[in-house]
């Protein structure tokens, strides 16, 4: 999988959370999830499960931690997937 | 301090019809919302019909965001989409999530009998009995909270006074009526939405089949099964769905030149303390008849007024005793009893929402001047057929009804009485 399709499955993923619905559509692999999608914190939980289950992958908590921009996220999920 | 309290917006998602036009009408032509659900003959429930509001799903996509819907179960989306809805027939706009405003003068007392036992069946038993804690995300703790339907409408429309969840059983509806005008009346806010919401699921209604209380006589006929007052009344159909009255002082109402429907005359609460034949499962006849007394004592009517009685009146045997309360507590005759019937023929009983929704079908017809016809009791009770007459089978219109009264009594002994008035204006 190239790193611009699983930015895009990232995106449709985090965009289910977004309440900043206008800054989706200018996003980039330096948007924050938090601060610029507006994702409701408590919510990062979802988004790492809905990763897990689109890639198939395992998330261990420290890693999740440290996802902060949509390209941390994309970063990871490359990493785990190899 | 004591002001009047005014009903101003209205917001209904009952089995029978989702929207106050359409239930308007279901209530006037006595349309049913009983449907056979085929999951109960899966699981060999005895009673295999109930009440459930229809396409909700799709409309609550129009009504939330996506992240939204992922933590709202049933009972959410019935109780949210009906608190929009009476926000919104209030006069209301839904605020934008990045409008700071908050409306501090407004709450909520949104209670539910039962609560998101459905996310607990399907979600949270399985995956921890699994060891898949992990697994269950963020969403669950605010799905099966109390609190959980009005902590989310509190943030659909930024709600800044008190928001609460109440409980009482079946009673739970009338008394979150009678709560939050309790709160406008003595100041403390001036608008409060107040009701009920109860969820569609066979974990719900499983601890009622098999205490033999739900009706599995009619399970080839659903629209039959619900027999409130008859001789052949064989338990209560369960219900589900949502209802919320925004209640408003007079002032407020008068100040921005409200619509209003009805006022909040008055109302009581009690508890039977399990005595004199109450338990947790029947109520004590003397706090039945009392918490009728102080309802209208505190409404300032005299028991003549009443109209028309909207009961509790489930269908199971206790059916007569309720009747026969009303004939005492309103020291009526088989001449004066006032017209009575029993919203839950029609929509089954919906529980915690029981008493909003029906509450919110007393509003209706205040406003529209009938009582609904009470469905499938041709066939009266013989220990209430001396007061047959006040039974409509039929749409009643009574271009006069001013004053109803409605009640709700749940498990644990615990009684709901409120008086509802029409608004001349």
């Amino acid at each position: 999988m190239s790193r611009d399709e699983t930015y895009a499955k990232v995106m449709e993923i985090i965009g289910r959370y977004a309440k900043n619905k206008d800054a989706l559509e200018g996003a980039s692999e330096d948007t924050n999830i938090l601060e610029d999608l507006k994702v409701n914190s408590a919510r990062l939980v979802d988004v790492i499960l809905d990763f897990e289950d689109e890639f198939d992958i395992e998330v261990a908590d420290e890693d999740a931690d440290a996802v902060n921009t949509v390209g941390d996220a994309v970063s990871l999920i490359e990493a785990k997937l190899g | 301090m004591t002001r009047r309290v005014v009903i101003t917006g209205l917001g209904v998602v009952a089995p029978n019809a989702v929207g106050l036009g359409a239930y308007e009408m279901a209530l006037r032509s006595g349309t049913s919302g009983i449907r056979r659900v085929p999951l109960l003959d899966e699981l060999n429930f005895a009673c295999r019909v109930a009440g459930v509001p229809q396409g909700v799903d799709e409309l609550a996509e129009r009504y939330f965001d996506e992240d939204e819907l992922l933590a709202m179960n049933s009972s959410h989306r019935f109780g949210c989409i009906a608190a929009v809805d009476a926000w919104e027939d209030a006069g209301f706009e839904r605020p934008s999530h990045d409008d700071d405003h908050v409306h501090w003068d407004a709450g909520a007392v949104i209670g539910t009998g039962i609560g998101g036992i459905d996310t607990i069946g399907e979600r949270i038993v399985p995956l921890v009995d699994g060891g898949r804690v992990r697994r269950l995300g963020s969403t669950m703790v605010e799905q099966v909270m109390g609190s959980g339907v009005s902590a989310r409408v509190s943030g659909l429309l930024a709600l800044g006074n008190q928001v609460t969840a109440n409980s009482s059983a079946c009673s739970t509806g009338t008394e979150a009526i009678i709560e939050g005008a309790a709160r406008i009346r003595g100041g403390l806010a001036e608008r409060m939405l107040c009701g009920g919401t109860e969820g569609a699921s066979h974990y719900i209604w499983a601890g009622f089949d098999s205490m033999r209380v739900l009706c599995r006589t009619h399970n080839d006929e659903p629209e039959k099964a619900s027999r409130p007052l008859s001789a052949s009344a064989g338990g209560f159909v369960p219900g589900s769905g949502a209802a919320i009255l925004h209640l408003e002082s007079l002032e407020s109402a008068e100040e921005r030149g409200a619509r209003i429907y009805a006022e909040v005359l008055g109302g009581a609460l009690n508890c039977g303390g399990h005595r004199s034949g109450g338990s947790m499962t029947a109520p004590n006849p003397v706090s039945v008849r009392r918490c009728i007394r102080q309802a209208i004592a505190d409404a300032r009517i005299e028991p003549g007024e009443v109209d028309l009685i909207n009961g509790h009146l489930t269908a199971t045997g206790a059916d007569p005793n309720e009747v026969a309360a009303w004939v005492d507590a309103l020291e009526a005759t088989p001449e004066t009893f006032p017209v009575i019937h029993s919203t839950k023929s029609m929509i089954g009983h919906g529980l915690g929402a029981a008493g909003a929704l029906e509450s919110v079908a007393c509003i209706l017809m205040l406003r529209g001047g009938f009582a609904h016809p009470s469905l499938n009791c041709e066939d009266v009770h013989p220990e209430i057929e001396a007061y047959a007459g006040s039974i409509p089978h039929e749409v009643r219109e009574m271009p006069g009804l001013r004053t109803i009264i409605k009640s709700g009594f749940g498990f644990g002994d615990v009684n709901a009485c409120v008086i509802f008035r029409r608004w001349a204006g």
